[in-house]
């Protein structure tokens, strides 16, 4: 029997490799205004898709994420400010 | 006279808007600076079917019309018409990368939005197809209500059609500009990816070149290792490919020597061609390989988007010393020369980060120390092997580019907790596809480059060469006497050596520092100068290595290049920082520190030498 795939929502930081979330919110106070604006550049937004791809070798910092057709490179630490929801794979 | 029409193209970063717009204008482009800041201005000219001529101008790439960055800020007010020194565009030519429509779409929008004339030029489609996306320009075209051009800027592809679509936008009869700005970045970017989804003609999952070649590259393990590769390569490289084209440079001067030497008549004027100008600049330009091959590397690296790759491998590191990832760039073209560096730190956001990383881009060895130490390294240090492929000379070489690196470390720790201290800002960085750039693309890089090196060879170099020339001549020595002990800048040395005796400095580097303060490099052309007029010999036959060898002991030379590690003596860095700094405070700073630490290096070394007996 197959369960139905209810994930938990976490936070983009905590994702494992590989794996494709939604961006459930961004908590948008936790960043400054220069940080969140080049999020919202490279395209972070509520209902986008993400995946993170790579770790920086050192410390597991920072994070290469595909967002959408692009991929981006952020710190661990704005990671967590977003919340994901893992996909069905 | 009419000013000629302008073209801006524009364009979110990663377009390929720099390759369009090469493609377009062709090698004949004028660089410039807006006035005010120290962004580029490149620009070039297109000619129109009826032979009007229109200038293109480049404007720094953007992901908005909300800055984020010195560069962004330039992009907005040319596009607002409200930067100066620079006219309101007729029209413009807006580049997105066609395998990322999702978010390039939304500057594209908002300019747009701003009513001008406007193409857009769907580019990189061959990159798209390769990732297995085919897309509807007449879609685009349709629901962005603009013209759009299918282009391939680096095969040249669609570029006709573009520079056609121009011509016809120029024809036709123009409408007002809004400057409206709309600044929900949300909204149009929802709108963006809309219209991407509503363009895909087909989509095949392909795996990509960029995922598999950064699963190799930004790998915990290998990532790293190829890094240090890569560069170890690189400077490996500096060394190795330039002897030949430098043994042809010298030749030349040798034979241009030579026969001024055997043309003019014994005398001043003599003096003045053979021991200041050619003497001097002559050892300069035979530099000009070695700093050739770094600008390649460095344009090679950054065409194919490794260097991105590179600051996202070293981010951590650099975090832990209170800089980001970011400034690797700035960092690895200040090995090159400290000015782009310099230049570079725009794309740094955090204000503290970036005077951090520009306060310590002296101490990466740039291009224009290798005179220096190549000189010295030839003649004090033995060309013997350590082991198997590793010299001596390469290997003391290797360790004044450590030093530099250790030394940029340890001060930006020490800023970082002392004058600069606070949190360190972010690092946020796009990672785009792999690409081999066209060779024409870096080839104009290169000619630039060039340009601006023989210019300063041809300006400050020979300037400071003849003043010093004048000054080390008058008055002329008597029999018995040295002539660089009894002219003016003999006696002006003198004063200098007493400050720099106790670190073991000479008379002759004394006489050296000085004018170094315009150039490194004119450290040795004042030392050709000086030995060539102190020589007694015609023509200066002997090779300035051996002169030094005699003149000079041990432990002064190696204080010498320990010296050169820090000092800040480049007139260029200094006016540099002062423009990026808005002010003079911390270009003195940066002044002060580095004499400061230039002076205890070539001490300790000084010291430490005599102490062992070298």
């Amino acid at each position: 029997m197959n369960a139905p795939f209810h994930p938990e929502p976490t936070s983009l930081d905590l994702l494992a490799m590989g794996t494709r979330a939604r961006i459930a919110t961004i908590d948008w106070a936790a960043l400054d205004s220069g940080e969140a604006r080049r999020l919202q550049h490279f395209g972070f937004d509520e209902g986008v898709t993400v995946e993170p791809l790579h770790l920086g070798p050192f410390g597991r910092d920072p994070i290469a994420i595909r967002v959408g057709r692009m991929t981006v490179a952020i710190r661990r630490k704005h990671a967590g400010a977003i919340r994901v929801t893992p996909l069905n794979k | 006279m009419n000013p000629l029409p302008l073209v801006a193209v524009a364009g979110s970063p990663n377009a390929g808007k720099s390759a369009l717009f090469n493609a377009l204008t062709g090698a004949r482009q004028k660089v410039g600076n807006y006035p005010g800041v120290t962004v580029e201005r490149h620009s070039g000219r297109l000619t129109l079917g009826d032979g009007r001529p229109v200038e293109l101008v480049d404007l720094p790439g953007a992901y908005s019309l909300e800055p984020a960055s010195p560069d962004e800020e330039v992009t907005r007010d040319v596009l607002l018409g409200k930067q100066k020194g620079e006219r309101q565009p007729d029209a413009l030519v807006i580049v997105v990368d066609a395998s990322n429509l999702d978010n390039h779409l939304r500057f594209c929008l908002q300019l747009i939005e701003l009513g001008h004339p406007t193409i857009v030029a769907l580019n990189m489609v061959d990159l798209a197809a390769r990732d297995g996306l085919l897309l509807s320009p007449q879609i685009v075209s349709q629901e962005l209500g603009v013209p759009v051009v299918e282009t391939v800027a680096v095969r040249k592809r669609g570029i006709a059609e573009l520079h056609e679509a121009v011509d016809n936008m120029l024809s036709s009869p123009r409408c007002g500009v809004h400057r409206r700005v709309k600044t929900d970045l949300i909204h149009l970017q929802r709108r963006a990816r809309e219209i991407a989804t509503a363009a895909v003609v087909s989509e095949t999952p392909v795996r990509r070149w960029t995922h598999r070649l950064d699963a190799i590259l930004l790998h915990p393990i290998a990532g790293p290792i190829i890094l240090a590769a890569l560069m170890f390569l690189m400077f490996q490289a500096v060394f190795a490919w330039s002897e030949i084209p430098k043994a042809w440079i010298q030749s030349g001067i040798d034979w241009l020597s030579a026969i001024t030497t055997a043309t003019l008549p014994v005398g001043l004027p003599r003096s003045l061609i053979v021991d200041g100008a050619i003497a001097g600049v002559g050892a300069v330009i035979t530099f000009l390989p070695q700093i050739l091959i770094l600008f390649f590397f460095i344009l090679l690296l950054e065409g194919t988007g490794y260097m991105v790759r590179a600051a996202f491998l070293m981010d951590r590191l650099m975090h832990g010393v209170g800089l980001s990832g970011r400034a690797f760039i700035p960092l690895l073209s200040s090995f090159a020369c400290a000015v782009p560096g310099i230049m570079a730190t725009r794309t740094i956001d955090d204000p503290k980060d970036r005077l951090t990383t520009i306060l310590v881009a002296p101490l990466m060895t740039c291009s224009a120390r290798l005179p220096v130490y190549t000189l010295i390294i030839a003649a004090f240090i033995p060309n013997t092997r350590v082991v198997w492929g590793v010299g001596l000379q390469g290997l003391v070489m290797f360790g004044l580019y450590i030093v530099g690196i250790a030394g940029a470390l340890l001060a930006a720790l020490a800023l970082r907790r002392g004058v600069l201290k606070g949190s360190s800002g972010g690092f946020m960085m796009e990672l785009p596809k792999y690409q081999w750039p066209p060779l024409k693309d870096v080839a104009i890089g290169l000619l630039t480059r060039v340009q601006i090196f023989l210019k300063r060879a041809g300006t400050i170099i020979l300037g400071t060469t003849v003043v010093l020339w004048a000054l080390a001549s008058i008055p002329l020595a008597g029999p018995g006497q040295k002539q660089s002990e009894v002219s003016i800048a003999g006696h002006i040395a003198s004063g200098i050596e007493t400050v720099v005796k106790p670190i073991g400095f000479n008379h002759d580097i004394a006489l050296a520092l000085l004018p170094a303060m315009a150039a490194r490099e004119v450290a040795v052309s004042a030392i050709a100068t000086v030995y060539s007029l102190d020589s007694t010999d015609e023509g200066g036959s002997k090779k300035l290595e051996d002169r030094l060898k005699h003149r000079w002991p041990l432990p002064t030379a190696l204080a010498f290049l320990a010296w050169f590690v820090f000092a800040p003596q480049c007139i260029s860095t200094i006016a540099v920082t002062r423009r990026e700094t808005n002010g003079w405070k911390w270009p003195l700073f940066m002044i002060s520190y580095l004499f400061v630490l230039a002076y205890i290096a070539a001490g300790l070394t000084y010291w430490t030498a005599v102490a062992l007996g070298l």
